[in-house]
């Protein structure tokens, strides 16, 4: 009976140096789910979000083909600026990166804030029509009487299909007004 | 040979002392179970002035009562307390009181581990409660503790940070006895499958627990480092990724709510059978379902972020997983129906909270299932639909096991019988105060309330004030659980030894109230 308890006794503390090890490990585990994550699932939101518009086409120019991109302005309703492309038109191999610059003057006595909103024209262009770098991706402070020239910086997408030989950019802005208090 | 006798478990036992001694030197499974219970209850009624504190500023719309910091320290702070310091406890002191009675073993494998495990709690609850009076209060980041809101907190997250440090050490060396107990210090004869069900769910329970504790405790350590020691595990511009908090966390945070309902389930089996006069239907179901439910409840943690970006080969993953988990859990509610079918049935305060459970409960998993569907998750998610569905499960699952299994064992315990009227009363008060509180919820969720805010718009005015007053009520209700409860201790019919006509089990063959040390030469179960 004796030597019985003594065996109980003994081997619960055989199974308990096993089961510490479990929660250590596990502990461990804990960290090692840090870089697991990293190669899971950081893969997958690399694939997911990060900007394929930038990363994938400038590598493939297609220079037996050129498209012609035509730049438009217009300025909403209230909104007193006046807003211009500094060139009306390119000639555009797809896949080439391409640099234009767009102007705009406040032409009121007060600061505004405004935000452009581009469109394409045919509406199926804007598929490959990827902007690297925009003015419209933030608003735009002009104090009175301001004026500023802005870059746009686009490629065409190679796979562009050949029924598209002209795409219209255009952009409008519009007044961003801070929201009034009710 | 006196050696020998030193290391008997059932000998390891101090002169026996008077007074607060008593208490905090004792190895004695049953002090340690009161100790345990009595903490528990003493922080439900912390978490619960929390929860009312809450629910008294949300009876109106506006701000009226507590400032916003301090409303989102509470909502925080309620769910740490609830989750942590109190269900966990709970159930801890229910196995050290229940397991060795049911095992036929004198005591649990590790008495003085037993010890260290219960006097670690009361350091964390002043840790978390005393962190409300340090600069910038309590922790105010939910209690998930998403980064980058908790690394930015102030030193009240530190504190929330080593007081779960220490609850997790508890809790991973109440398992470790709770485990060890299980499965080496059984009666002779008594072999796993005429083991009480209690001890199988909580055997499951135990292990879940040995093995996503110390994965929190990694998270909570990894947290402190972001923040005092310029880790950047959780903060994006150091090329950390806040969405690894929220998988981290509940790595760890699904398995415990089944950590928390599984020892409930044994609870519900314990009772249901001695009420129906009838042994629990389908015992060879039962356990594969318990085991079931502890593995599916392992790879299931991702439909808590459904919002986060996941490829949507993940999320069917996790949606499938988590609806395949209603099919164990199915399993077990059929069982209870079948084992009352056709029994010879009494309802007496146990049973009603039993049955109470049975009905309750599966509306918290019938709202579980509807939220494991990834669009109608995208939909709900952080509305209130999810507040009353963990509360379904939470309060209407466990707590609701906990009282039922008080008042089953609590003659045991005593020697007396507590007031069956007043048992009566409380359960149906909790009963209706509880839907009253909650089943508001699911419809102000449904319209689209946000949680965790203190203010609302005028439209879920109504709503809100019916909640609030079956919160109080709620509340209220439990002072004469509380009251019952030290109205059996001191006084009462005397308990049998059997305690109820169809009560079967090593439990009832020793009196009532249990002698101090039982078991001490092993039962011989046929």
């Amino acid at each position: 009976m004796m030597v019985k308890t003594m065996s109980i006794v003994a081997s619960n503390r055989r199974f308990l140096a096993k089961l510490s090890l479990v929660a250590l490990g596990m502990f461990g585990f804990g960290y090692l789910l840090a870089p697991l994550y990293d190669r899971l699932c950081g893969a997958e939101r690399a694939t997911q979000t990060a900007a394929k518009d930038a990363a994938r086409p400038v590598t493939r120019v297609d220079p037996t083909r050129t498209v012609a991109v035509q730049y438009d302005a217009n300025v909403h309703g209230s909104l007193h600026w006046s807003f211009r492309p500094l060139q009306k038109t390119s000639q555009v191999h797809p896949g080439e990166l391409v640099h234009i610059r767009y102007e705009m003057t406040n032409e009121s006595n007060e600061p505004v804030i405004g935000q452009a909103v581009p469109s394409y024209a045919p509406p199926a262009a804007a598929a490959y029509f990827h902007k690297i770098e925009c003015f419209c991706f933030k608003s735009q402070l002009l104090r009175p009487h301001e004026t500023r020239s802005v870059p746009v910086v686009f490629l065409i997408d190679p796979a562009i299909p050949g029924d598209l030989p002209t795409i219209t950019l255009s952009y409008t802005f519009f007044e961003v007004r801070p929201r009034k208090s009710a | 040979m006196q050696v020998a006798l030193d290391n008997v478990p059932a000998v390891v036992q101090l002169p026996h002392q008077g007074g607060i001694l008593r208490w905090i030197r004792t190895t004695n499974h049953k002090d340690i179970g009161t100790l345990y219970l009595f903490f528990s209850m003493s922080m439900l009624l912390v978490g619960g002035l929390m929860a009312l504190t809450i629910r008294a500023e949300l009876f109106q719309p506006g701000l009226q009562i507590v400032r916003p910091e301090f409303f989102n320290q509470l909502t925080t702070m309620h769910g740490l307390v609830m989750v942590f310091a109190s269900i966990m406890p709970a159930f801890v002191g229910f196995a050290n009181w229940q397991l060795p009675l049911m095992l036929g073993a004198p005591d649990m494998a590790f008495p003085r581990l037993n010890n260290l495990s219960f006097w670690l709690l009361p350091f964390a609850a002043v840790l978390l409660v005393a962190s409300f009076f340090v600069p910038g209060g309590a922790t105010a980041a939910g209690w998930t503790l998403y980064a980058p809101l908790s690394v930015q907190m102030g030193p009240g997250m530190d504190m929330a940070i080593f007081a779960i440090h220490i609850l997790g050490i508890s809790s991973i060396i109440g398992a470790l006895n709770i485990i060890v107990t299980i499965l080496n210090m059984r009666a002779p004869g008594m072999t796993l499958f005429k083991m009480p069900m209690f001890a199988w769910t909580w055997l499951v329970a135990a292990f879940l627990l040995l093995t996503v504790m110390p994965v929190l405790a990694g998270t909570v350590t990894m947290l402190l480092f972001d923040r005092h020691f310029g880790t950047h595990f959780f903060d994006a511009a150091g090329g950390g990724d806040p969405v690894l908090f929220q998988h981290l966390f509940w790595f760890f945070g699904h398995p415990e709510v089944y950590i928390l309902i599984l020892p409930a389930f044994g609870i519900v089996s314990a009772i249901i059978p001695t009420f129906s006069r009838k042994p629990l239907f389908g015992l060879r179901s039962m356990v594969p379902a318990t085991c079931m439910i502890g593995i599916l409840g392992g790879s299931v943690w991702a439909h808590h972020m459904f919002t986060v970006g996941m490829p949507v080969g993940a999320q069917l993953f996790f949606m499938y997983t988590t609806l395949l988990i209603a099919v164990p859990t199915g399993v077990k509610v059929f069982n209870w129906l079948a084992t009352m079918w056709q029994g010879s049935l009494t309802f007496e305060t146990p049973m009603l909270f039993a049955i109470g459970f049975l009905f309750v409960f599966t509306i918290g998993g019938l709202t579980g299932v509807m939220l494991a569907m990834v669009p109608v998750d995208v939909q709900l998610h952080q509305t209130y639909y999810i507040v009353a569905h963990f509360h379904y499960t939470m309060v209407a699952g466990t707590l609701f096991a906990l009282f039922g299994g008080t008042y089953y064992w609590l003659p045991k315990w005593t020697g007396h019988m507590y007031d069956e009227k007043l048992g009566q009363w409380h359960f149906w008060l909790t009963l209706i105060f509880f839907n009253l509180t909650f089943i508001p919820m699911f419809f102000l969720g449904l319209a689209g309330m946000p949680r965790r805010i203190p203010d609302y718009a005028l439209q879920f005015t109504n709503l809100n004030s019916l909640a609030t007053i079956g919160a109080f009520g709620f509340g209220l209700t439990q002072l004469l659980f509380a009251y019952n409860v030290i109205k059996c201790i001191r006084s009462g019919e005397r308990a049998t030894a059997q305690v109820w006509e169809g009560a079967k089990g090593l439990e009832w063959t020793v009196p009532s109230p249990a002698p101090h040390h039982t078991f001490s030469t092993p039962p011989v179960v046929e």
